[in-house]
């Protein structure tokens, strides 16, 4: 029985191997554990099923994320960044096992995320944390914020009775919230401090991973310039990792060490932030950054516009995934699928056209 | 912990809390009183926009300048609600030239989209009233109309022939149970008299192609959920180009949407603003798209207007605190801080605003004066104002050299 089987019985998930995995299996000595990586995505894959047969199954799947693997170091902030639907939510949730994992296997602190029971699951959650996009609805408008903050600190056991209430004001106070809030409800706060009670719900477990998906999307400027600066400050005090997801490159350039470039589920380019930022090489990579307005009316920039909108993942376009809004396509872009390859530093790309220089 | 030190430090917490509280307590009676008191003023400003029949000469007005498509002149958009009055726009006035873009920036609270609706008339009744101030709008005929005493009846021969909106989320936008082509053709029949069925189709499919349809014939067809958020932006942007506006309202066009179809949303736009040769109003919080976008930039912060001047001025030379801390605090691609600058608070309570500077408990700049009362809109060139003690010297200095040039 494979990996496959195992995880989803019932569910056949057969892809024929492509050029990519095979080469990807080879080359996977950076995806080794050693002491200092906290987490490794190994060739993780997430398929939802779609248009269920009584008798065949599955028939169609919705590739949300086709094949990601990264290696992440303690302390350091990995972004992902992507367009809407290219499964870089789909990815954060599979990491924390939210989403059951379909092939492939996620190893936090070298334990294989994906083979825990429910029980050892429970036993890790509190080490790694999550932080959602949209404060207004990720809260229990019925919970004060004391116990939102706590319940989880409660259930896992983490501090005396005696000392519980003392522990949770702390942690509010480390996220600026003042503890007279202690006994107040989600509605009465602002779009800003809620997002605060969301950080300091997830820090209260004392985490060492946090996944922060988007969680600047939905404030206001001034208001995201606080948050970010909050996040920033708890990682260089706790030395906290976050995996940070989000569509604005400029709050990633800020906050990451490390850049994966998302499109249809998979990676296009990865590499340090400089590198991404300063000489972007994947077509995709040059667009969405051409893309970005700049606060600066001298500045009129030769924009990349990109044509249509980003294909359906249930049927992704053979060869590369990108070849049909690409405007560098070549012949060999819509048949064979190009292998995330390294250029120097770690610096990767999926690009045909490094490929045969 | 002692159960004694328990119950005392538990009282200690809710005397807190009540004290902090008591600021914001409306008693009952007062809540009644209130909405007794708006009832009577909603009532008449209602009665008064629901009249048959209304004389033209009472809503027609004279613009200050021909050359401008709207101006606003001191409005003042007030909420009357249960707990007091909410000052949503309070004293707004700047112009929209023709054939630019004036984008109106702030954080969302400000009131930036409620001007935009008192010009639309779109305000939630009974509650949401303009108040007091002019709307004069420039019509296609020559006439000049003054929009905030406008009769319902009047408003709507003009809305969405003359000027029109683009909203922010353009899934709710659209009616989910009708096709995107009956929606589309609504806009002909209701505006162009005597159009028949054929004739709103093609003119439908013809605004499709516009806004670069791949394939018009097939979306006017299609039900809004087949579409992707860009492709429905650009069926809200053909619905708003049907009748040849003047003017197109575009209330955060982008702000739901990925940045790759920002920019081509952002394209489009500024295509169509020429191939109408009219106006657009943009609202947006992203200063980026604003720099874009825009000829001229108004900040507004709690209602008020604080800064406003040509794109150049505003982003090479900010003078407002806000503006300059607005700039500051957004991330910019291929530029390294260390640390982001951050405005510190929230904006404040929109009931019971203080009569000094509303921005003064927030500011780094702050001063003695600032206690004083709300600082005036001065200028300081020819088309940059801004409203803040700091800048009393430049503005004396500007005032100036206009009366000796006229001497």
């Amino acid at each position: 029985m494979t990996d496959k089987e195992k995880l989803n019985p019932g569910i056949q998930v057969a892809p024929v191997e492509t050029a990519q995995e095979t080469h990807s299996r080879l080359n996977d000595a950076e995806l080794e554990y050693s002491e200092g990586k906290i987490l490794i995505a190994r060739h993780v894959k997430k398929y939802f099923p779609l248009g269920k047969n009584w008798f065949k199954g599955p028939t169609q799947f919705v590739r949300a994320v086709d094949d990601v693997s990264f290696a992440l170091e303690r302390g350091k902030t990995l972004g992902i960044v992507g367009e809407s639907g290219c499964g870089k939510t789909t990815l954060g949730r599979t990491l924390l096992r939210l989403n059951s994992i379909t092939a492939g296997s996620v190893y936090f602190d070298g334990t294989d995320i994906a083979t825990l029971t429910r029980k050892e699951l429970r036993n890790l959650r509190p080490k790694i944390q999550i932080i959602f996009q949209d404060p207004y609805s990720s809260l229990s408008p019925r919970m004060p914020v004391g116990e939102i903050i706590g319940e989880a600190v409660r259930e896992h056991g983490l501090v005396t009775k005696e000392k519980y209430h003392d522990y949770v004001v702390e942690v509010m106070k480390k996220c600026g919230l003042p503890s007279y809030y202690f006994d107040r409800y989600p509605h009465e706060f602002s779009g800003g401090q809620r997002q605060r009670i969301c950080i300091a719900r997830a820090l209260a477990l004392n985490p060492e991973l946090v996944i922060c998906d988007e969680p600047v999307s939905a404030l206001d400027v001034s208001i995201q310039a606080q948050i970010i600066n909050l996040l920033k400050d708890l990682q260089n005090q706790y030395g906290l990792t976050y995996v940070f997801i989000s569509h604005d490159l400029s709050v990633v350039q800020y906050i990451s060490d490390d850049v994966a470039v998302m499109y249809l589920g998979t990676v296009v380019e990865t590499g340090k932030t400089e590198y991404i930022f300063r000489k972007p090489m994947h077509p995709y990579t040059e667009a969405l950054l051409s893309a970005v307005p700049v606060p600066d009316p001298n500045v009129k920039m030769n924009r990349i516009i990109l044509k249509g909108d980003i294909p359906s993942p249930v049927n992704p376009p053979a060869g590369c995934k990108f070849h049909t809004r690409c405007r560098k396509c070549m012949d060999i872009c819509k048949s064979v699928p190009p292998i995330l390859k390294d250029y120097g530093d770690g610096h990767k790309v999926a690009c045909h056209l490094y490929s045969q220089e | 912990m002692k159960i004694t030190d328990k119950i005392f430090q538990s009282k200690e917490k809710r005397l807190a809390q009540k004290k902090d509280r008591a600021k914001h307590y409306v008693s009952g009676k007062e809540i009644h009183d209130i909405s007794k008191e708006n009832l009577k003023i909603t009532r008449a400003l209602e009665k008064q926009a629901n009249r048959k029949n209304v004389p033209e000469a009472e809503y027609l007005t004279k613009m200050h300048d021909p050359n401008n498509i709207v101006e606003f002149d001191d409005l003042h958009t007030y909420f009357f609600t249960d707990a007091g009055v909410v000052k949503a726009v309070d004293g707004a006035s700047f112009d929209i030239p023709k054939k630019s873009i004036v984008g109106v920036v702030g954080e969302s609270g400000c009131g930036k989209s409620v001007t935009s609706l008192s010009l639309m008339r779109l305000l939630q009744a009974p509650s949401g009233q303009i108040f007091s101030g002019e709307i004069r709008f420039n019509a296609k005929d020559g006439k000049a109309y003054n929009i905030a005493k406008m009769p319902r009846y009047a408003i709507n021969q003009i809305r969405g022939k003359e000027m029109t909106m683009i909203f922010q989320e353009p899934m709710t936008s659209l009616n989910p149970v009708f096709r995107i082509g009956f929606q589309l053709d609504e806009v002909s029949f209701l505006h162009v008299p005597g159009i028949t069925r054929e004739g709103a189709k093609q003119k439908s499919i013809a605004m499709l192609k516009l806004v670069g349809m791949a394939m018009p014939e097939n979306t006017y067809n299609q039900y809004p959920h087949e579409l992707s958020g860009g492709m429905r932006q650009r069926v809200m942007i053909a619905m708003s180009l049907a009748c040849d506006p003047r003017l197109i309202i575009a209330d955060e066009p982008t702000t739901a949407l990925d940045v790759t179809i920002q920019a081509q949303i952002l394209d489009l736009l500024r295509e169509i603003k020429t191939k109408i040769d009219g106006s657009i109003m943009l609202i947006t919080h992203d200063l980026g798209v604003i720099a874009e976008m825009a000829d001229y930039v108004v900040v507004m912060y709690a209602g008020r207007i604080i800064e406003k001047g040509t794109a150049h001025e505003i982003f090479e030379n900010p003078l407002h605190p806000y503006t300059i801390g607005l700039e500051r605090s957004k991330p910019k691609i291929q530029q390294k801080v260390d640390r982001l600058y951050t405005i510190p608070g929230t904006v404040p309570n929109p009931i019971n605003m203080p009569d000094y500077c509303y921005f003064r408990d927030r500011c780094s700049k702050r001063c003695d004066r600032c206690d004083g009362k709300y600082p005036e809109l001065r200028q300081v060139s020819p088309t940059h104002t801004v409203s803040c003690y700091l800048y009393d010297e430049l503005a004396d200095q500007y005032a100036k050299g206009k009366a000796g040039e006229r001497k």
